[in-house]
Protein backbone atom coordinates (compact mmCIF):
# COMPACT_ATOMS: atom_id res chain seq x y z
CA UNK A 1 0.00 0.00 0.00
CA UNK A 2 1.13 3.55 -0.57
CA UNK A 3 -0.09 7.07 0.11
CA UNK A 4 -0.83 9.84 -2.40
CA UNK A 5 -0.64 13.59 -1.85
CA UNK A 6 -4.28 13.88 -0.77
CA UNK A 7 -3.76 11.15 1.83
CA UNK A 8 -0.66 12.94 3.13
CA UNK A 9 -2.71 16.15 3.51
CA UNK A 10 -5.53 14.22 5.21
CA UNK A 11 -3.30 12.47 7.78
CA UNK A 12 -1.43 15.72 8.52
CA UNK A 13 -4.85 17.25 9.24
CA UNK A 14 -5.80 14.29 11.47
CA UNK A 15 -2.47 14.62 13.31
CA UNK A 16 -2.94 18.39 13.66
CA UNK A 17 0.44 19.18 12.14
CA UNK A 18 0.53 22.02 9.62
CA UNK A 19 2.19 20.80 6.42
CA UNK A 20 3.23 23.45 3.93
CA UNK A 21 2.28 22.64 0.35
CA UNK A 22 5.93 22.29 -0.75
CA UNK A 23 6.48 19.71 2.01
CA UNK A 24 3.66 17.45 0.78
CA UNK A 25 5.62 15.80 -2.07
CA UNK A 26 8.78 15.09 -0.02
CA UNK A 27 6.65 13.72 2.83
CA UNK A 28 4.77 11.51 0.36
CA UNK A 29 8.13 10.07 -0.79
CA UNK A 30 9.42 9.54 2.76
CA UNK A 31 6.22 7.86 3.97
CA UNK A 32 6.06 5.62 0.90
CA UNK A 33 9.69 4.60 1.45
CA UNK A 34 8.78 3.39 4.94
CA UNK A 35 5.48 1.82 3.85
CA UNK A 36 7.22 -0.10 1.03
CA UNK A 37 9.70 -1.47 3.56
CA UNK A 38 7.04 -2.61 6.07
CA UNK A 39 5.13 -4.27 3.22
CA UNK A 40 7.16 -7.47 3.87
CA UNK A 41 4.93 -8.07 6.92
CA UNK A 42 2.19 -9.12 4.48
CA UNK A 43 4.07 -12.36 3.73
CA UNK A 44 3.74 -13.62 7.34
CA UNK A 45 0.92 -16.06 8.03
CA UNK A 46 -0.92 -14.60 11.02
CA UNK A 47 -3.98 -16.84 10.72
CA UNK A 48 -5.27 -17.64 14.21
CA UNK A 49 -2.56 -15.60 15.99
CA UNK A 50 -3.80 -13.34 18.78
CA UNK A 51 -2.52 -9.76 18.66
CA UNK A 52 -0.22 -8.99 21.58
CA UNK A 53 -1.83 -6.94 24.33
CA UNK A 54 0.80 -7.32 27.06
CA UNK A 55 4.40 -8.56 26.88
CA UNK A 56 4.38 -9.73 30.48
CA UNK A 57 1.49 -11.93 31.61
CA UNK A 58 -0.08 -10.06 34.50
CA UNK A 59 -3.47 -8.91 35.63
CA UNK A 60 -4.04 -5.20 35.38
CA UNK A 61 -3.74 -3.76 38.86
CA UNK A 62 -6.76 -2.25 40.56
CA UNK A 63 -6.66 0.49 43.15
CA UNK A 64 -9.21 2.10 45.39
CA UNK A 65 -11.28 4.75 43.65
CA UNK A 66 -10.33 7.61 45.94
CA UNK A 67 -8.97 11.12 45.54
CA UNK A 68 -5.22 11.10 46.25
CA UNK A 69 -4.23 14.40 44.73
CA UNK A 70 -5.64 17.83 43.98
CA UNK A 71 -5.76 21.52 44.86
CA UNK A 72 -2.59 22.14 42.86
CA UNK A 73 -4.01 24.37 40.11
CA UNK A 74 -0.94 26.61 40.24
CA UNK A 75 1.37 23.68 39.56
CA UNK A 76 -0.93 22.35 36.81
CA UNK A 77 -0.98 25.66 34.92
CA UNK A 78 2.57 26.77 35.72
CA UNK A 79 3.94 25.68 32.32
CA UNK A 80 1.06 27.03 30.21
CA UNK A 81 2.23 29.39 27.44
CA UNK A 82 -0.84 31.58 28.15
CA UNK A 83 -2.88 31.53 31.35
CA UNK A 84 -5.17 33.76 33.30
CA UNK A 85 -5.73 33.05 36.98
CA UNK A 86 -5.90 29.27 36.95
CA UNK A 87 -7.26 28.94 33.41
CA UNK A 88 -5.58 27.96 30.15
CA UNK A 89 -6.16 30.63 27.50
CA UNK A 90 -7.09 29.55 23.95
CA UNK A 91 -8.57 31.36 20.92
CA UNK A 92 -12.35 31.69 20.91
CA UNK A 93 -13.89 28.26 20.17
CA UNK A 94 -17.62 29.09 20.08
CA UNK A 95 -18.96 32.08 18.12
CA UNK B 1 42.03 0.71 48.49
CA UNK B 2 44.00 2.56 45.84
CA UNK B 3 42.49 5.80 44.58
CA UNK B 4 42.70 6.31 40.79
CA UNK B 5 45.03 9.08 39.61
CA UNK B 6 41.96 11.08 38.55
CA UNK B 7 38.72 10.99 40.52
CA UNK B 8 36.76 10.86 37.27
CA UNK B 9 38.41 7.51 36.44
CA UNK B 10 36.50 5.80 39.27
CA UNK B 11 33.98 3.10 38.51
CA UNK B 12 30.67 3.58 40.32
CA UNK B 13 31.40 0.59 42.59
CA UNK B 14 34.86 1.87 43.57
CA UNK B 15 33.60 5.42 44.10
CA UNK B 16 30.83 4.05 46.31
CA UNK B 17 33.35 2.18 48.45
CA UNK B 18 35.73 5.17 48.58
CA UNK B 19 32.97 7.59 49.62
CA UNK B 20 31.54 5.18 52.18
CA UNK B 21 35.07 4.57 53.53
CA UNK B 22 35.64 8.37 53.73
CA UNK B 23 38.66 8.15 51.39
CA UNK B 24 37.07 10.87 49.29
CA UNK B 25 34.12 13.16 49.94
CA UNK B 26 31.09 13.45 47.71
CA UNK B 27 31.89 17.15 47.32
CA UNK B 28 35.38 16.41 45.95
CA UNK B 29 33.99 13.78 43.61
CA UNK B 30 31.13 16.02 42.45
CA UNK B 31 33.47 18.98 41.80
CA UNK B 32 35.74 16.74 39.70
CA UNK B 33 32.84 15.48 37.57
CA UNK B 34 31.22 18.93 37.24
CA UNK B 35 34.53 20.26 35.93
CA UNK B 36 34.78 17.34 33.49
CA UNK B 37 31.25 18.15 32.28
CA UNK B 38 32.13 21.82 31.74
CA UNK B 39 35.39 20.94 29.96
CA UNK B 40 33.54 18.56 27.65
CA UNK B 41 31.23 21.21 26.13
CA UNK B 42 32.47 20.34 22.59
CA UNK B 43 30.87 16.88 22.98
CA UNK B 44 27.44 18.50 23.62
CA UNK B 45 26.46 15.59 25.88
CA UNK B 46 24.32 17.74 28.20
CA UNK B 47 21.26 19.87 27.46
CA UNK B 48 21.20 21.24 31.00
CA UNK B 49 24.04 21.22 33.54
CA UNK B 50 23.09 21.50 37.21
CA UNK B 51 26.43 22.09 39.00
CA UNK B 52 24.83 24.15 41.80
CA UNK B 53 22.22 21.52 42.55
CA UNK B 54 24.95 18.86 42.37
CA UNK B 55 27.04 20.65 45.00
CA UNK B 56 24.01 21.03 47.29
CA UNK B 57 23.18 17.34 46.96
CA UNK B 58 26.84 16.43 47.56
CA UNK B 59 26.99 18.56 50.71
CA UNK B 60 23.83 16.87 52.00
CA UNK B 61 25.41 13.48 51.24
CA UNK B 62 28.62 14.39 53.07
CA UNK B 63 26.53 15.46 56.08
CA UNK B 64 24.72 12.11 56.08
CA UNK B 65 28.00 10.19 55.80
CA UNK B 66 29.41 12.16 58.75
CA UNK B 67 26.34 11.19 60.79
CA UNK B 68 26.69 7.53 59.76
CA UNK B 69 23.45 7.64 57.76
CA UNK B 70 24.79 6.84 54.31
CA UNK B 71 22.42 5.29 51.77
CA UNK B 72 23.44 2.82 49.00
CA UNK B 73 24.37 5.43 46.34
CA UNK B 74 25.29 8.18 48.79
CA UNK B 75 27.08 11.08 47.14
CA UNK B 76 27.59 9.43 43.72
CA UNK B 77 27.27 11.86 40.75
CA UNK B 78 25.07 10.64 37.89
CA UNK B 79 23.83 12.03 34.57
CA UNK B 80 20.12 11.82 33.75
CA UNK B 81 18.72 11.45 30.24
CA UNK B 82 16.56 14.47 29.47
CA UNK B 83 13.51 12.21 29.09
CA UNK B 84 13.11 11.79 32.86
CA UNK B 85 11.08 14.58 34.45
CA UNK B 86 13.05 16.27 37.20
CA UNK B 87 11.18 18.57 39.54
CA UNK B 88 12.18 22.20 39.03
CA UNK B 89 14.81 21.30 36.39
CA UNK B 90 14.01 21.85 32.71
CA UNK B 91 13.13 18.62 30.87
CA UNK B 92 13.10 18.85 27.07
CA UNK B 93 13.01 15.29 25.66
CA UNK B 94 15.42 16.74 23.07
CA UNK B 95 12.53 18.71 21.54
CA UNK B 96 11.79 22.33 20.81
CA UNK B 97 8.20 21.68 21.87
CA UNK B 98 9.39 21.19 25.49
CA UNK B 99 12.06 23.90 25.33
CA UNK B 100 10.64 25.70 28.38
CA UNK B 101 9.09 22.81 30.27
CA UNK B 102 9.90 22.71 33.98
CA UNK B 103 8.21 19.65 35.52
CA UNK B 104 6.41 20.22 38.82
CA UNK B 105 7.04 16.54 39.66
CA UNK B 106 9.86 13.98 39.72
CA UNK B 107 9.91 10.71 37.73
CA UNK B 108 9.81 7.55 39.85
CA UNK B 109 13.15 6.33 38.50
CA UNK B 110 15.01 9.53 39.38
CA UNK B 111 13.21 9.83 42.73
CA UNK B 112 14.44 6.29 43.53
CA UNK B 113 18.01 7.37 42.71
CA UNK B 114 17.83 10.50 44.87
CA UNK B 115 16.25 8.47 47.69
CA UNK B 116 19.31 6.17 47.46
CA UNK B 117 21.58 9.22 47.87
CA UNK B 118 22.74 9.87 44.29
CA UNK B 119 23.77 13.34 43.04
CA UNK B 120 22.51 14.87 39.76
CA UNK B 121 25.11 16.47 37.46
CA UNK B 122 22.65 17.44 34.75
CA UNK B 123 20.36 16.30 31.96
CA UNK B 124 21.82 14.55 28.92
CA UNK B 125 21.13 15.26 25.28
CA UNK B 126 19.16 12.75 23.23
CA UNK B 127 17.35 12.20 19.95
CA UNK B 128 14.09 14.14 19.91
CA UNK B 129 11.50 12.14 21.90
CA UNK B 130 14.00 9.26 21.79
CA UNK B 131 13.38 8.80 18.06
CA UNK B 132 16.74 8.16 16.48
CA UNK B 133 19.86 6.01 16.48
CA UNK B 134 22.55 8.68 16.21
CA UNK B 135 21.50 11.61 18.43
CA UNK B 136 21.24 13.75 15.29
CA UNK B 137 17.50 14.44 15.64
CA UNK B 138 18.00 16.45 18.86
CA UNK B 139 16.75 20.05 18.70
CA UNK B 140 19.81 20.87 20.83
CA UNK B 141 22.31 19.75 18.13
CA UNK B 142 23.99 16.33 17.84
CA UNK B 143 26.13 14.79 20.55
CA UNK B 144 29.62 13.77 19.45
CA UNK B 145 31.16 10.47 20.40
CA UNK B 146 34.39 10.83 22.38
CA UNK B 147 35.75 8.09 20.08
CA UNK B 148 37.49 8.74 16.78
CA UNK B 149 38.77 6.20 14.28
CA UNK B 150 42.54 5.65 14.14
CA UNK B 151 44.34 8.43 12.25
CA UNK B 152 41.13 10.38 11.74
CA UNK B 153 39.59 13.52 13.17
CA UNK B 154 36.16 12.87 11.65
CA UNK B 155 33.27 13.37 14.07
CA UNK B 156 31.41 10.16 14.90
CA UNK B 157 27.92 9.73 16.34
CA UNK B 158 27.53 8.24 19.83
CA UNK B 159 24.48 6.24 18.76
CA UNK B 160 21.03 7.02 20.03
CA UNK B 161 18.69 7.85 21.36
CA UNK B 162 20.55 7.88 24.71
CA UNK B 163 23.63 9.38 22.98
CA UNK B 164 24.32 12.07 25.58
CA UNK B 165 24.29 9.50 28.38
CA UNK B 166 26.57 7.15 26.39
CA UNK B 167 29.07 9.94 25.68
CA UNK B 168 28.95 11.13 29.31
CA UNK B 169 29.73 7.61 30.59
CA UNK B 170 32.35 6.86 27.95
CA UNK B 171 34.19 10.18 28.41
CA UNK B 172 34.16 9.84 32.24
CA UNK B 173 31.84 12.82 32.77
CA UNK B 174 29.79 10.91 35.37
CA UNK B 175 29.89 7.63 37.29
CA UNK B 176 26.84 6.32 35.46
CA UNK B 177 23.76 7.54 33.65
CA UNK B 178 20.14 6.71 33.06
CA UNK B 179 18.91 5.82 29.61
CA UNK B 180 15.67 4.65 28.05
CA UNK B 181 15.27 1.95 25.43
CA UNK B 182 12.26 1.61 23.10
CA UNK B 183 14.00 -0.19 20.21
CA UNK B 184 17.65 -0.21 21.25
CA UNK B 185 18.23 3.30 22.60
CA UNK B 186 20.31 2.11 25.58
CA UNK B 187 22.13 -0.87 24.04
CA UNK B 188 23.06 0.58 20.64
CA UNK B 189 24.74 3.77 21.98
CA UNK B 190 26.40 1.74 24.76
CA UNK B 191 27.81 -0.71 22.20
CA UNK B 192 29.26 1.95 19.89
CA UNK B 193 30.82 3.95 22.77
CA UNK B 194 32.44 1.00 24.56
CA UNK B 195 30.13 1.18 27.58
CA UNK B 196 27.64 -1.12 29.29
CA UNK B 197 23.91 -0.63 28.75
CA UNK B 198 21.04 -2.66 30.18
CA UNK B 199 17.43 -2.61 29.04
CA UNK B 200 15.51 -4.35 31.83
CA UNK B 201 12.37 -6.43 31.40
CA UNK B 202 9.30 -4.35 30.55
CA UNK B 203 7.69 -3.46 33.88
CA UNK B 204 10.88 -3.61 35.98
CA UNK B 205 11.42 0.17 36.06
CA UNK B 206 8.45 2.46 36.46
CA UNK B 207 7.57 4.58 33.44
CA UNK B 208 5.87 7.21 35.61
CA UNK B 209 7.24 10.69 34.96
CA UNK B 210 9.30 9.59 31.96
CA UNK B 211 8.22 11.36 28.77
CA UNK B 212 6.34 8.70 26.79
CA UNK B 213 7.35 7.58 23.29
CA UNK B 214 5.83 4.10 22.72
CA UNK B 215 4.29 2.99 25.99
CA UNK B 216 4.25 -0.78 25.36
CA UNK B 217 7.99 -0.74 24.54
CA UNK B 218 9.58 2.06 26.63
CA UNK B 219 11.80 0.93 29.47
CA UNK B 220 14.42 2.79 31.54
CA UNK B 221 17.79 1.28 32.38
CA UNK B 222 21.37 1.98 33.49
CA UNK B 223 24.37 2.99 31.33
CA UNK B 224 27.72 2.47 33.04
CA UNK B 225 31.39 1.65 32.56
CA UNK B 226 31.22 -1.85 34.05
CA UNK B 227 28.68 -4.65 34.37
CA UNK B 228 28.91 -4.42 38.17
CA UNK B 229 28.00 -0.72 37.99
CA UNK B 230 24.94 -1.59 35.87
CA UNK B 231 23.90 -4.19 38.48
CA UNK B 232 24.19 -1.60 41.25
CA UNK B 233 22.37 1.15 39.37
CA UNK B 234 19.51 -1.06 38.16
CA UNK B 235 18.72 -2.12 41.71
CA UNK B 236 18.16 1.51 42.67
CA UNK B 237 16.28 2.55 39.51
CA UNK B 238 13.84 -0.37 39.61
CA UNK B 239 10.86 -0.50 41.94
CA UNK B 240 7.26 -1.59 42.25
CA UNK B 241 5.31 1.58 41.54
CA UNK B 242 1.57 1.98 42.12
CA UNK B 243 1.70 5.03 39.81
CA UNK B 244 2.52 2.81 36.78
CA UNK B 245 -0.08 0.10 36.19
CA UNK B 246 2.44 -1.90 34.11
CA UNK B 247 5.04 -1.88 36.89
CA UNK B 248 5.32 -5.51 37.96
CA UNK B 249 4.76 -6.63 41.56
CA UNK B 250 8.05 -8.42 42.08
CA UNK B 251 10.70 -7.56 44.65
CA UNK B 252 13.91 -6.05 43.19
CA UNK B 253 16.79 -8.50 43.73
CA UNK B 254 20.34 -7.62 44.77
CA UNK B 255 21.90 -8.10 41.32
CA UNK B 256 25.40 -7.34 42.58
CA UNK B 257 25.29 -10.21 45.09
CA UNK B 258 24.90 -12.82 42.34
CA UNK B 259 27.13 -11.13 39.76
CA UNK B 260 30.14 -13.44 40.07
CA UNK B 261 28.20 -16.70 39.94
CA UNK B 262 29.80 -17.53 36.59
CA UNK B 263 28.35 -19.34 33.60
CA UNK B 264 29.25 -22.95 34.39
CA UNK B 265 26.46 -25.12 33.02
CA UNK B 266 24.61 -22.12 31.57
CA UNK B 267 23.05 -22.89 28.19
CA UNK B 268 23.83 -20.05 25.78
CA UNK B 269 21.76 -19.90 22.59
CA UNK B 270 23.16 -18.59 19.31
CA UNK B 271 20.21 -17.51 17.12
CA UNK B 272 21.17 -18.27 13.54
CA UNK B 273 18.86 -15.59 12.11
CA UNK B 274 21.10 -12.89 13.61
CA UNK B 275 23.72 -13.71 11.01
CA UNK B 276 22.84 -11.05 8.43
CA UNK B 277 24.03 -10.57 4.89
CA UNK B 278 26.41 -7.70 4.43
CA UNK B 279 27.42 -7.42 8.09
CA UNK B 280 31.11 -6.58 8.48
CA UNK B 281 33.19 -9.77 9.06
CA UNK B 282 34.42 -8.21 12.32
CA UNK B 283 30.91 -8.52 13.77
CA UNK B 284 30.70 -12.26 13.07
CA UNK B 285 34.25 -12.83 14.33
CA UNK B 286 33.52 -11.02 17.61
CA UNK B 287 30.30 -12.98 18.04
CA UNK B 288 32.22 -16.26 17.63
CA UNK B 289 34.81 -15.03 20.11
CA UNK B 290 32.06 -14.26 22.62
CA UNK B 291 30.70 -17.80 22.30
CA UNK B 292 34.24 -19.21 22.75
CA UNK B 293 34.78 -17.07 25.88
CA UNK B 294 31.60 -18.33 27.49
CA UNK B 295 32.34 -21.92 26.48
CA UNK B 296 35.83 -21.66 28.02
CA UNK B 297 34.17 -20.64 31.30
CA UNK B 298 31.92 -23.67 31.32
CA UNK B 299 28.84 -22.59 29.37
CA UNK B 300 27.17 -24.87 26.86
CA UNK B 301 26.69 -23.29 23.42
CA UNK B 302 23.57 -24.31 21.50
CA UNK B 303 22.30 -23.13 18.13
CA UNK B 304 18.67 -21.94 18.25
CA UNK B 305 16.23 -20.49 15.75
CA UNK B 306 14.14 -17.32 16.06
CA UNK B 307 12.39 -17.55 12.68
CA UNK B 308 10.46 -14.24 12.82
CA UNK B 309 13.54 -12.09 13.55
CA UNK B 310 13.54 -10.36 10.15
CA UNK B 311 10.01 -9.06 10.72
CA UNK B 312 10.81 -7.42 14.05
CA UNK B 313 12.11 -4.12 12.70
CA UNK B 314 9.26 -3.47 10.23
CA UNK B 315 6.70 -4.48 12.91
CA UNK B 316 8.39 -2.06 15.30
CA UNK B 317 8.06 0.75 12.74
CA UNK B 318 4.30 0.26 12.83
CA UNK B 319 3.79 -0.28 16.57
CA UNK B 320 6.16 2.45 17.81
CA UNK B 321 4.92 5.29 15.53
CA UNK B 322 1.30 4.28 16.22
CA UNK B 323 1.80 4.58 19.96
CA UNK B 324 3.89 7.73 19.50
CA UNK B 325 1.16 9.41 17.46
CA UNK B 326 -1.22 8.85 20.39
CA UNK B 327 1.26 9.82 23.12
CA UNK B 328 2.41 12.97 21.35
CA UNK B 329 -1.15 14.19 20.82
CA UNK B 330 -0.82 15.84 24.23
CA UNK B 331 1.51 18.56 22.87
CA UNK B 332 -1.09 21.13 21.93
CA UNK B 333 0.49 24.51 22.65
CA UNK B 334 -2.12 25.09 25.35
CA UNK B 335 -1.24 23.36 28.61
CA UNK B 336 2.57 23.36 28.37
CA UNK B 337 5.28 23.50 25.76
CA UNK B 338 5.79 25.56 22.62
CA UNK B 339 2.94 27.74 21.32
CA UNK B 340 3.11 29.40 17.93
CA UNK B 341 3.59 33.16 17.80
CA UNK B 342 2.15 33.35 14.26
CA UNK B 343 -1.26 34.94 13.79
CA UNK B 344 -3.95 32.26 14.14
CA UNK B 345 -7.68 32.29 13.54
CA UNK B 346 -8.95 29.34 15.51
CA UNK B 347 -7.86 26.64 17.91
CA UNK B 348 -7.20 24.04 15.19
CA UNK B 349 -4.70 26.39 13.60
CA UNK B 350 -3.14 26.95 17.02
CA UNK B 351 -2.59 23.19 17.36
CA UNK B 352 -1.36 22.72 13.80
CA UNK B 353 1.16 25.56 13.81
CA UNK B 354 2.41 24.95 17.36
CA UNK B 355 3.02 21.28 16.56
CA UNK B 356 4.59 21.94 13.14
CA UNK B 357 7.05 24.39 14.75
CA UNK B 358 7.65 22.34 17.87
CA UNK B 359 8.37 18.92 16.36
CA UNK B 360 11.42 18.13 14.22
CA UNK B 361 11.37 16.28 10.90
CA UNK B 362 11.78 12.72 12.24
CA UNK B 363 9.11 13.18 14.90
CA UNK B 364 6.67 14.66 12.37
CA UNK B 365 7.36 11.74 10.02
CA UNK B 366 6.67 9.16 12.73
CA UNK B 367 3.51 10.88 13.93
CA UNK B 368 2.19 10.87 10.36
CA UNK B 369 3.07 7.17 9.85
CA UNK B 370 1.41 6.37 13.17
CA UNK B 371 -1.67 8.39 12.33
CA UNK B 372 -1.94 6.64 8.96
CA UNK B 373 -1.62 3.07 10.28
CA UNK B 374 -4.24 3.76 12.94
CA UNK B 375 -6.65 5.57 10.60
CA UNK B 376 -10.00 4.09 9.57
CA UNK B 377 -9.63 1.22 7.11
CA UNK B 378 -5.92 0.58 7.73
CA UNK B 379 -5.88 -0.57 11.37
CA UNK B 380 -6.20 -4.30 10.57
CA UNK B 381 -3.72 -4.27 7.70
CA UNK B 382 -1.02 -2.55 9.72
CA UNK B 383 -1.38 -2.21 13.49
CA UNK B 384 -3.33 -5.38 14.19
CA UNK B 385 -1.03 -7.42 11.91
CA UNK B 386 2.07 -5.96 13.56
CA UNK B 387 0.75 -6.88 17.02
CA UNK B 388 0.13 -10.45 15.80
CA UNK B 389 3.70 -10.62 14.53
CA UNK B 390 4.79 -9.44 17.97
CA UNK B 391 3.05 -12.47 19.43
CA UNK B 392 4.96 -14.70 16.97
CA UNK B 393 8.25 -13.05 17.97
CA UNK B 394 7.53 -13.66 21.66
CA UNK B 395 6.65 -17.30 20.85
CA UNK B 396 10.01 -17.64 19.04
CA UNK B 397 11.77 -16.65 22.26
CA UNK B 398 9.61 -18.94 24.39
CA UNK B 399 10.54 -21.89 22.19
CA UNK B 400 14.22 -20.91 22.40
CA UNK B 401 14.06 -20.93 26.22
CA UNK B 402 13.35 -24.65 26.06
CA UNK B 403 16.89 -25.12 24.75
CA UNK B 404 18.82 -22.30 26.41
CA UNK B 405 18.93 -19.89 29.37
CA UNK B 406 20.29 -16.78 27.63
CA UNK B 407 21.03 -15.74 24.06
CA UNK B 408 24.26 -14.25 22.75
CA UNK B 409 24.09 -11.90 19.74
CA UNK B 410 25.97 -8.94 18.30
CA UNK B 411 24.70 -5.64 19.74
CA UNK B 412 24.86 -3.58 16.54
CA UNK B 413 25.44 -4.28 12.83
CA UNK B 414 28.59 -2.11 12.91
CA UNK B 415 30.65 0.48 14.80
CA UNK B 416 29.81 4.19 15.19
CA UNK B 417 29.31 5.97 11.87
CA UNK B 418 30.11 9.51 10.79
CA UNK B 419 27.88 12.45 11.56
CA UNK B 420 25.45 12.95 8.65
CA UNK B 421 26.28 9.58 7.06
CA UNK B 422 22.81 8.05 7.46
CA UNK B 423 20.57 11.02 8.23
CA UNK B 424 19.03 11.27 4.76
CA UNK B 425 17.74 7.72 4.60
CA UNK B 426 15.28 6.84 7.40
CA UNK B 427 15.27 3.09 6.67
CA UNK B 428 19.07 2.73 6.68
CA UNK B 429 19.10 4.60 10.02
CA UNK B 430 16.42 2.26 11.39
CA UNK B 431 18.57 -0.79 10.53
CA UNK B 432 20.96 0.14 13.37
CA UNK B 433 18.44 -1.43 15.75
CA UNK B 434 18.14 -4.74 13.89
CA UNK B 435 19.70 -6.77 16.77
CA UNK B 436 18.11 -4.87 19.65
CA UNK B 437 14.50 -4.30 18.64
CA UNK B 438 13.27 -7.91 18.98
CA UNK B 439 13.90 -7.68 22.71
CA UNK B 440 11.61 -4.64 23.10
CA UNK B 441 8.82 -6.27 21.12
CA UNK B 442 8.99 -9.31 23.44
CA UNK B 443 9.56 -7.25 26.63
CA UNK B 444 12.76 -9.13 27.54
CA UNK B 445 15.94 -7.88 29.24
CA UNK B 446 18.97 -7.18 27.02
CA UNK B 447 22.50 -6.15 27.97
CA UNK B 448 25.19 -4.62 25.74
CA UNK B 449 28.76 -5.28 26.88
CA UNK B 450 31.90 -3.85 25.25
CA UNK B 451 33.79 -6.76 23.72
CA UNK B 452 36.37 -5.52 21.25
CA UNK B 453 37.64 -2.92 18.80
CA UNK B 454 37.44 -2.77 15.01
CA UNK B 455 40.65 -2.56 12.95
CA UNK B 456 39.99 1.22 13.02
CA UNK B 457 40.01 1.21 16.82
CA UNK B 458 36.26 1.68 17.36
CA UNK B 459 34.29 -0.20 20.03
CA UNK B 460 31.94 -3.09 19.31
CA UNK B 461 29.59 -4.75 21.75
CA UNK B 462 27.93 -8.08 22.31
CA UNK B 463 24.38 -8.50 23.56
CA UNK B 464 23.05 -10.95 26.15
CA UNK B 465 19.28 -11.51 26.03
CA UNK B 466 17.51 -13.18 28.94
CA UNK B 467 14.16 -14.49 30.09
CA UNK B 468 11.67 -12.02 31.52
CA UNK B 469 12.80 -10.76 34.96
CA UNK B 470 16.02 -12.78 34.80
CA UNK B 471 18.31 -9.73 34.77
CA UNK B 472 20.47 -11.51 37.37
CA UNK B 473 21.50 -14.25 34.90
CA UNK B 474 21.89 -11.72 32.07
CA UNK B 475 24.28 -9.66 34.23
CA UNK B 476 26.19 -12.80 35.24
CA UNK B 477 26.74 -13.80 31.61
CA UNK B 478 27.64 -10.19 30.78
CA UNK B 479 30.17 -10.18 33.58
CA UNK B 480 31.76 -13.33 32.11
CA UNK B 481 32.04 -11.65 28.69
CA UNK B 482 33.51 -8.56 30.35
CA UNK B 483 36.13 -10.60 32.23
CA UNK B 484 37.19 -12.51 29.13
CA UNK B 485 37.16 -9.50 26.78
CA UNK B 486 39.13 -7.39 29.24
CA UNK B 487 38.08 -4.28 27.35
CA UNK B 488 40.28 -1.47 28.70
CA UNK B 489 40.39 0.87 25.68
CA UNK B 490 39.37 4.49 26.33
CA UNK B 491 38.91 7.34 23.85
CA UNK B 492 41.71 9.88 23.47
CA UNK B 493 40.99 13.00 25.54
CA UNK B 494 40.82 15.35 22.50
CA UNK B 495 37.86 17.52 23.52
CA UNK B 496 39.22 19.45 26.51
CA UNK B 497 41.11 22.66 25.85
Amino acid sequence: MSVDKDTVRRIAKLARIALEEERVAPMERELNGILAWVEQLQEVNVEGVAPMTSVVAQKLKMRDDVVTDGNIADAVTANAPMREDNFFVVPKVVE
Amino acid sequence: MLLPSKLTDFTLADARDAVAGKKVSSTELTKAFSKAVTDAKPLNAFVTETPQKALEMAAASDARIAKGEARPLEGLPLAIKDLFCTKGVKTTAGSNILNNFIPPYESTVTQNLWDAGAVMLGKTNMDEFAMGSSNETSYYKPVLSPWRAKNSNAALVPGGSSGGSATAVSANLCLGATGTDTGGSIRQPAAVTGTVGLKPTYGRCSRWGTVAFASSLDQAGPMTRTVRDAAILLRHMASVDPKDSTSVDMPVPDYEATLEKGVKGLRVGIPKEYRIDGAPPEIDALWQKGADWLKAQGAEIVEVSLPHTKYALPAYYIVAPAEASSNLARYDGVRYGHRTQQPIHDITELYEKSRAEGFGAEVRRRILIGTYVLSAGYYDAYYSRAQKIRTLILQDFERAWEACDVLLTPATPGPAFALGEKSNDPVSMYLNDVFTVTVNLAGLPGLAVPAGLTADGLPLGLQIIGKAFDEATVLCAGRSIETAANFTAKPQHWWAA
